[in-house]
C-alpha cells in the first residue's frame, strides 16, 4: 500500500525553483531518508508536503486521500532551531501539545492524556525530565522532547527534519530506537538526513534529492556511487570520510 | 464610592487588563505592535465619533478593534511582501496615527477629544464622566469598559488558552495539528486593541505601551511558567497602578505617569533581584563558581 505520493511539486522561494517536479510514493511501513547536498530542499520538501510553505503546483496523497483530509494521522519532528526554548513552559507540556488534536477545543488535558504524557517521555528516556524547564534542558534533550511530542500524537506517518543533527549519543539512540519500533508498528516514516556515512545502517528506502529527485526507492538500489555523484555534483563528503558540516535551515 | 477609590480601581483595571492581554505580546516577541496599535486607535476612535457623533464607549470598541485589525493586517501584509517587519510597523502606525490626527482637528471644540489627550490621558478626570441611565448614575463609563473587556480577554484566554500557548511556542506544528494560527493572532491583536481603548481615557496611547509591555517583561523575568506568567503580569499591573497612584497622590503629580514609571521601577527590580534571571544574582552564582 501506497502511505504517501507526492505528485510533481513544484515550490518557488523568493521566484528561485526551490523543488521542480517532485514525484515519488512511499510504501506503507517503510524508513526514507531524504538525502542531498546543502540548498537541495529537502526541509522545503518536508514543509511543502506538510502545507507549511505555499507550492507552487503539485499535489500530496496520503493512503489515497489528499492530503487536508489526513491531517489527522500525520506526526512531525521539527528542527530544534525552529522554536524558541526560552518559552516559559515544561518538557510535559510541550509533549502533551501533541495531544491538542485529541483533546479537542475548550478541553484541558485529563489525567489519562498526562500519564500518556509521561510514558512517551519515558519512551525516549527523559521521565526524570517531565517537569523540567525547556530552557535548562541540553539541545539533545530537546530533541527528545519533540520526538516524545511526536510519539504522543500517535500518527501513522511520520516527519523528521533532521532529528540527528547536533545530538549526542543517548538521544542518537532513543530516535534509531524510535524509528525501530515505528516500523514494527507498520508506520512510516521520512527523515531528513545529512550524514550519508549512516544512510545504509538506518533507512531502508532513499529520496536523493537535488531540487528534483534524482531517485527514489530501496536503499541499495538507490545508494549508489554514481547516483551519489549525480545528487552531489562530484563533491561527496563521506568519501574522504571528513566529519559533514551540519546544514542550518533552509 | 469616593472619588480617590474611583480612579484607584480604574487604575488597577487597567494595570490588570494590559498586563495579562500584554504578557502573550512580550512572549510572541511582538511588543512593538503594541506600541502601534496604541497609536492607531485613535483613528479608530475618531473614526467612531464621526459614524456615531458621540464618544460612547460600545462605537470607540468596535472602531479601536477594527482600526486595531487593520493595523495588523496592514504590518502582515508588508512584512509578507519583502518590507521588513520594524520598518512595517514603523510605516504602517505613523500613517494611520497621523490620519487620526488630521481628522481630530475636523472635530474641534464640539468635544473634550484632542490630541494631548489622546497620547497622555487624564485619569483624573475618569470619576465625573460616567454612566447615566434614566437619571441614576451607574459611575465611571472607564471602569465599566475596563471591566467589560477585562472578562471578555479572559474568557477569551479561557477559551483558546491551549490553542493561544501552541501558536505561541511553535506556530508551525500549531499550524500542522489544525490550530488556526491566523485566526488566535487576530484574536490577540482584537484584545490588544480593546484593552488600549478601555485604558485610552485613563493613560493615553503613550503609557498605555507600557501597561501592556513591562508588565508582562518583568514577569517573565520571574517565572519559567506559562499560566503563572500571566497571573504575575496581572499582578504586576496592578502593583504599578496602586503604587503610582500612592507616589502621585503625595507628591501631586501625574497619575498615570507615575503608573508607567512605578512599572519601570518593578521592572527594573525584578531585572536585577529577580532569583532567576536577575543581574546580580547571575553575578553572585558566578563568583562561587569562580572561587
Amino acid at each position: 500500500m501506497i502511505a504517501l505520493s507526492v505528485n510533481n511539486l513544484t515550490v518557488t522561494y523568493d521566484k528561485q525553483p526551490a523543488l521542480e517536479n517532485v514525484s515519488f510514493a512511499v510504501p506503507e511501513g517503510s524508513l526514507t531518508g531524504i538525502i542531498g547536498p546543502n540548498g537541495a530542499g529537502k526541509s522545503t520538501l518536508i514543509k511543502s508536503i506538510l502545507q507549511l510553505l505555499p507550492t507552487l503546483s503539485g499535489s500530496v496523497e496520503v493512503f489515497d486521500e489528499p492530503y487536508k483530509k489526513q491531517k489527522k494521522i500525520i506526526g512531525y519532528v521539527p528542527q530544534r532551531s525552529e522554536v524558541d526554548w526560552d518559552f516559559p513552559t515544561n518538557a510535559l507540556d510541550v509533549v502533551l501539545m501533541g495531544r491538542y488534536r485529541h483533546i479537542g477545543w475548550f478541553k484541558r488535558a485529563n489525567k489519562k492524556e498526562i500519564e500518556w504524557g509521561k510514558t512517551c517521555l519515558a519512551k525516549v528516556g527523559m521521565a526524570d525530565y517531565a517537569n523540567r524547564q525547556i530552557s535548562q534542558l541540553s539541545g539533545g534533550q530537546q530533541q527528545r522532547v519533540f520526538l516524545a511530542r511526536a510519539l504522543a500524537q500517535d500518527a501513522r506517518i511520520y516527519f523528521m527534519d533532521e532529528p540527528f543533527a547536533g545530538v549526542d549519543a543517548a538521544t542518537e539512540k532513543a530516535i534509531i530506537q524510535l524509528m525501530k519500533d515505528w516500523k514494527s508498528e507498520g508506520k512510516t516514516v521520512l527523515v531528513v538526513h545529512h550524514d550519508l556515512q549512516t544512510v545504509e545502517d538506518y533507512f531502508d528506502h532513499v529520496l536523493l534529492l537535488n531540487k528534483t529527485p534524482i531517485q527514489y526507492g530501496e536503499t541499495q538500489k538507490v545508494f549508489t556511487l554514481s547516483n551519489l555523484e549525480r545528487a552531489y555534483g562530484g563533491k561527496i563528503a563521506f568519501l574522504d570520510k571528513s566529519p559533514v558540516v551540519p546544514q542550518g535551515a533552509e | 464610592m469616593t472619588y480617590t477609590l474611583w480612579i484607584i480601581l480604574t487604575g488597577s483595571l487597567v494595570g490588570l487588563t494590559c498586563g495579562v492581554t500584554g504578557s502573550l505580546l512580550v512572549l510572541r516577541k511582538m511588543s512593538m505592535i503594541a506600541d502601534a496599535i496604541s497609536h492607531t486607535v485613535l483613528l479608530g476612535i475618531v473614526g467612531a465619533f464621526f459614524v456615531s457623533q458621540s464618544l460612547n464607549g460600545l462605537p470607540m470598541l468596535i472602531g479601536a478593534g477594527v482600526v486595531g485589525i487593520l493595523t495588523a493586517f496592514f504590518v502582515e501584509s508588508l512584512h509578507s511582501s519583502g518590507v521588513q517587519s520594524d520598518a512595517a510597523i514603523g510605516v504602517v502606525f505613523t500613517s494611520l496615527f497621523a490620519l487620526g490626527v488630521v481628522l481630530i482637528s475636523f472635530i474641534g471644540d464640539q468635544v473634550h477629544l484632542d490630541t494631548k489627550h489622546a497620547l497622555m490621558g487624564e485619569i483624573t478626570f475618569v470619576p465625573w464622566n460616567t454612566l447615566q441611565i434614566n437619571g441614576v448614575n451607574y459611575g465611571p463609563i472607564a471602569v465599566w469598559m475596563l471591566g467589560i473587556v477585562l472578562i471578555l480577554n479572559l474568557f477569551l484566554i479561557w477559551i483558546f488558552y491551549k490553542e493561544i500557548k501552541i501558536s505561541t511556542f511553535d506556530p508551525q506544528y500549531a499550524k500542522l495539528i489544525g490550530v488556526p494560527v491566523v485566526f488566535v493572532h487576530y484574536l490577540l491583536m482584537t484584545m490588544v486593541s480593546l484593552s488600549t481603548v478601555a485604558s485610552f481615557d485613563s493613560v493615553g496611547a503613550i503609557l498605555v505601551v507600557a501597561m501592556l509591555i513591562v508588565p508582562g517583561a518583568t514577569a517573565y523575568l520571574l517565572t519559567d511558567r506559562f499560566f503563572p506568567l500571566l497571573l504575575l503580569s496581572g499582578g504586576i499591573g496592578i502593583l504599578s497602578a496602586l503604587i503610582g497612584y500612592g507616589f502621585a497622590a503625595y507628591w501631586n503629580v501625574s497619575v498615570s505617569g507615575s503608573m508607567a514609571s512605578a512599572s519601570g521601577v518593578l521592572f527594573l527590580f525584578a531585572f536585577l533581584f529577580s532569583p532567576k534571571h536577575g543581574v546580580i544574582v547571575r553575578k553572585i552564582k558566578n563568583k562561587q563558581y569562580a572561587s
